[in-house]
């Protein structure tokens, strides 16, 4: 007989209350349970993190914790970063630096850093290589997802004047006025998710 | 892939949590940040019948200045000891600061705990090298009541330690500072299981070292002292010669793996290196902690 167990899970600000299976990842239970495809399994052993999401406000791997453990617990996906179809400014960079190519990765790289930036409001380089340095990009070579991250964290970032950058220009400076606005953003959306 | 099936339980207090383990038998394990065990069951390497989780113990979440020693609640975060700020517990253990970024990588560390990483006892894991290190005891609980367990009883092989399965970590007590102590290893890719780690603690008297602990990781099948390493450096005038010959002499007496990683050669040379450039590093706390008086 299967082992499930209720849970009340809150995705991007929306209660969700479901019976899990306890051996069902909380990936698993994102993507097939509720529907949130955009949380991606690379490797489902915590090596890849393309499965990275916020549990309670800090990057996880979704794919090293059961759904039953996150009963009662705040989860933010990849979905809960745009606002009204409009990219956040992290996300504005990531496509201004080319921090993807095929995209995979991306929902994890994009959590990661949301996560990094929220505790971490002015890194250096090198603080950004390491936090970056926890998940597998097979395109990119990284170094437009570090440039993207520093730029979304106001520093910087090498770019080239099109129409696409400038829009992504004006929301990072709107983000640094902010300075938490990626986290009002996600919170924003939630709000409107809940009505 | 996907785990096994498991019957789940969550227990509230330790004593539950100590009664749920003995009424599911030897099979069922406890889950704490489940940052090794969930990945192990996903590879299907482990298939408990049970799991209890403990995350939710929340008073096994501390680190606290206790004297002259330190004791850590088995359940408290990586992440909290790699961001903790208290000088108080600084002055006499910023290894573990130190040693904390060393700890798998960002999203494990805000997961994983610091009893979890000693209980599963991988022999490359830092805080397994550092209990080793410093001497560290387990206070564990089992269906007799409390007990202590010293490290160089506690880690037996690999992923072995003296635990019964129906007993649970509550804490580590680190029972004396270590100002010059310091860990170094190296990995492919940050955070990933250093391929070879090394662990120094001195004790200096001016330019003497008057004793030396040496402990190397991914070398054995548990954290290893080096007790000929330890000698070159005692009695010794500290600096990069004898520095570089306590790591040589430790290349000379291991035994070390050959695997995908690297042959029993490299890990040779990188526990040489390593040794090294722990040494070194400790010294530095010297010259900070004078620099700061």
């Amino acid at each position: 007989m299967k082992d499930t167990h209720p849970i009340e899970i809150t995705v991007n600000g929306r209660v969700h209350e479901i019976e899990v299976e306890s051996r069902r990842t909380l990936a698993d239970v994102l993507r097939h349970d509720l529907g949130y495809t955009g949380t991606h399994l690379g490797c489902e052993h915590g090596i890849c993190g393309a499965c990275t999401v916020l549990l309670d406000g800090l990057p996880v791997r979704s794919c090293l914790l059961f759904g039953v453990q996150a009963d009662e617990c705040e989860v933010e996906t990849v979905e809960g970063l745009e606002s009204d179809g409009r990219l956040n400014p992290l996300q504005e960079a990531f496509s201004a630096h080319h921090g993807l190519q095929c995209g995979f990765c991306t929902p994890g790289f994009l959590m990661l850093a949301t996560g990094f930036l929220r505790e971490n409001l002015d890194p250096t380089e090198e603080e950004v290589r390491e936090a970056v340095s926890s998940n597998l990009c097979r395109c990119t070579g990284y170094q437009g997802i570090i440039e993207a991250v520093l730029d979304a964290a106001g520093k910087g970032g090498e770019r080239t004047e099109t129409a696409a950058d400038e829009t992504a220009a004006s929301e990072t400076s709107r983000n640094q006025e902010e300075s938490v606005s990626v986290e009002d953003v996600s919170l924003s959306g939630a709000g409107e998710a809940n009505q | 892939m996907k785990p096994a099936a498991f019957e789940y339980r969550k227990a509230s207090t330790v004593e539950e949590a100590v009664e749920q383990l003995t009424q599911l038998g030897d099979d069922a394990k406890l889950l704490a940040g489940g940052q090794s065990l969930v990945a192990m069951m996903n590879f299907r390497l482990v298939r408990p019948s049970a799991l209890v989780d403990v995350k939710g113990i929340l008073d096994l979440q501390y680190v606290e200045a206790n004297g002259e020693g330190l004791k850590i609640g088995a359940l408290t975060p990586h992440r909290w000891i790699e961001t903790m700020e208290d000088p108080g517990v600084l002055e006499g253990f910023s290894v573990l600061k130190s040693a904390a970024r060393w700890v798998g990588h960002y999203p494990i560390r805000t997961l994983g705990t610091f009893g979890g990483s000693i209980a599963h006892a991988d022999p490359s894991a830092e805080w397994c090298m550092l209990a080793t290190l410093l001497d560290a005891e387990m206070v564990v609980v089992g269906p007799g009541g409390e007990r202590m367990i010293p490290a160089s009883d506690f880690f037996q092989g690999f992923f072995t330690t003296a635990l019964e399965p129906d007993e649970m970590i509550i804490e580590v007590r680190f029972p004396e500072p270590a100002p010059y102590a310091a860990l170094q290893e190296f990995a492919r890719r940050a955070g990933d299981y250093g391929i070879v780690a090394a662990a120094v603690a001195l004790d200096l008297q001016g330019g003497e070292c008057r004793s030396a602990r040496v402990v190397l990781g991914g070398v054995s099948d548990v954290p290893l002292r080096i007790p000929e390493a330890e000698q070159v450096l005692e009695g010794a005038d500290i600096g990069q010669e004898v520095f570089k010959e306590a790591g040589q002499e430790a290349a000379k007496v291991i035994d070390p793996p050959s695997d995908v990683q690297g042959t029993a050669e490299y890990r040779r040379d990188l526990a040489a290196t390593l040794i090294q450039r722990a040494l070194t590093e400790a010294v530095a706390k010297v010259k900070e902690a004078a620099d700061a008086r």
